[in-house]
């Protein structure tokens, strides 16, 4: 059809040593889309998401064959700067992990280190814009300047949200990013996810089916290693192609 | 392939009890729909109002199958096969009703043909009640068995019964037009032969919607309308 692709993986093997954890995994995630991986403990979805922005390296003997292009550039090539690729495909994590310093100089951390900007004033706009984009503004302004430790646990997700935008990313990774938080506080996250993916490409690996349902347009399922299937998530739970992912995804488990 | 049970048992058990409802339901019609053409045939009126008596209980059901869809959507959120399961349960259980409600209307309608001599001996209306029938008792068998196969033979033999309608309304104008002091049992035996074409309808109805339970496809309306 000639829709556009942000990143392509094409036969992916992952290996952790001897321990094969992905087997010929292919997908095609689609720009300003929110694409959702599920699928129970142990069954590659979160080993996926980090071989996107190679994450995995800094594990040892873990290796991938295959190909993962972001922009039809190969993310494992040599010449590929890990650092960049990082800078462009954010990541954000189930536990919020927050530095153990302001709100302020948490979002401001990736932009200094970077370089991106040096000037206090352009710094402070940075902030601001970005803890808007967040949904975070209205409830830190005031106290930019304390410890983000002070944060409730939602808030200091947002912030790491927050921290992860102001380096301007083009893809979003995140891991189980609203399992840890109340209702309220998953519902902030998921609204700000809807936002968000008019600017970002977002992945998300969630155990909660019904998050994965609410926020994402396509919705791939994983079992054992092997992407079982790959849909449109509203027909992913309506009527999905594949009797394991049905089985899967209406709670009869083997 | 038989389903696979839910890890939840509570769950697995509100459908089953779903279903066990259901099934009830439609018992309840079918045995309304022959009851009211047998009352007529052998012109009982006692077997008659028996089948009007009958259409509460029908009523009943169909409000606790409401209800226990609600429930199940509220509190379990099903997805898939158990979405479109409940989808076709809340939609089903309205066609069972109207059916019942034929069968009263058949039963009304004999009531008042059994005060009067017979226009004729009825030959094809029996014909025509036990097509509309069977296809009746298909689409909920193919429901119970989620066989699609014979659902889409339901569909397919609706037009018979709708066939038989259409020779019945010929035969009966022939009478009327002889006779004008046949009308109005004519214009009665005529209404039944609609009603049982209305059960052939639902019946058809009921077939889709099973054929949406077992392939998630949607086959209502032929391909008149576009759909994404």
């Amino acid at each position: 059809m000639g829709s556009p692709v942000k990143i392509t993986v094409s036969g992916a093997n992952f290996f952790y040593g001897s321990n094969q954890a992905l087997h010929d995994v292919s997908m095609e995630i689609r720009p300003q889309f929110v694409t959702a991986l599920i699928g129970p403990s142990g069954c590659g979805k979160s080993t996926f998401l980090r071989s996107l922005n190679r994450m995995n390296d800094l594990i040892p003997g873990a290796r991938l064959e295959g190909k993962v292009e972001l922009d039809g550039e190969n993310v494992y090539s040599d010449s590929m700067d890990v650092i960049h690729l990082r800078r462009r495909v954010g990541m954000i994590f189930q536990k919020s992990n927050p530095f153990p310093m302001s709100s302020y100089d948490n979002v401001a951390y990736g932009v200094r280190v970077n370089g991106l900007t040096k000037k206090r004033i352009e710094l402070d706009e940075v902030v601001e814009k970005t803890l808007r984009a967040a949904a975070l503004w209205d409830e830190v302004k005031d106290r930019l300047h304390r410890s983000a430790m002070s944060l409730s646990g939602g808030q200091q997700q947002r912030l790491c949200i927050a921290r992860a935008l102001a380096v301007e990313p083009e893809v979003l990774l995140m891991d189980e990013p609203a399992s840890a938080l109340d209702p309220i506080s998953t519902a902030k996250i998921e609204e700000l996810i809807y936002d968000l993916k008019r600017t970002y490409t977002i992945i998300i690996v969630t155990h909660n089916m019904q998050q994965a349902a609410r926020v994402s347009d396509e919705t791939g399922f994983f079992l054992s290693g092997r992407l079982v299937e790959f849909n449109e998530t509203k027909k992913l739970f309506t009527a999905p192609r594949n009797r394991e992912t049905e089985d899967y995804i209406t709670g009869r488990f083997g | 392939m038989p389903d696979r049970e839910h890890t939840s048992k509570h769950y697995e058990q509100q459908l089953r009890i779903l279903k066990e409802k259901l099934l009830l339901m439609s018992h309840q019609a079918e045995q309304m729909i022959s009851d009211s053409i047998r009352a007529l045939v052998d012109r009982r009126p006692t077997l008659a109002e028996d089948v009007i008596k009958r259409d509460d209980d029908l009523d009943k059901l169909e409000i606790e199958i409401d209800n226990l869809c609600y429930q199940i959507l509220a509190l379990e959120q099903p997805v898939a096969r158990d979405l479109r399961f409940i989808a076709t349960a809340l939609k089903i259980v309205k066609d069972i009703e109207r059916i019942g409600d034929i069968g009263v209307n058949i039963a009304e309608r004999g009531i008042e043909l059994i005060q009067e001599p017979e226009l004729k001996r009825l030959v094809d209306l029996p014909i025509m009640a036990e097509a509309a029938q069977r296809i009746l008792k298909e689409s909920l068998d193919a429901f119970v068995n989620s066989d699609a196969e014979l659902a889409e033979k339901v569909i397919d033999n609706d037009r018979l019964v709708d066939g038989l309608y259409e020779q019945i309304f010929r035969e009966l104008l022939t009478y009327m037009l002889e006779d004008t002091r046949s009308i109005s049992r004519a214009i009665k035996l005529i209404f039944i032969a609609k009603h049982l074409e209305r059960v052939g309808d639902h019946s058809a109805n009921i077939a889709e919607m099973v054929v949406f339970l077992v392939r998630g496809q949607d086959i209502r309306h032929g391909t008149r309308l576009d759909r994404g």
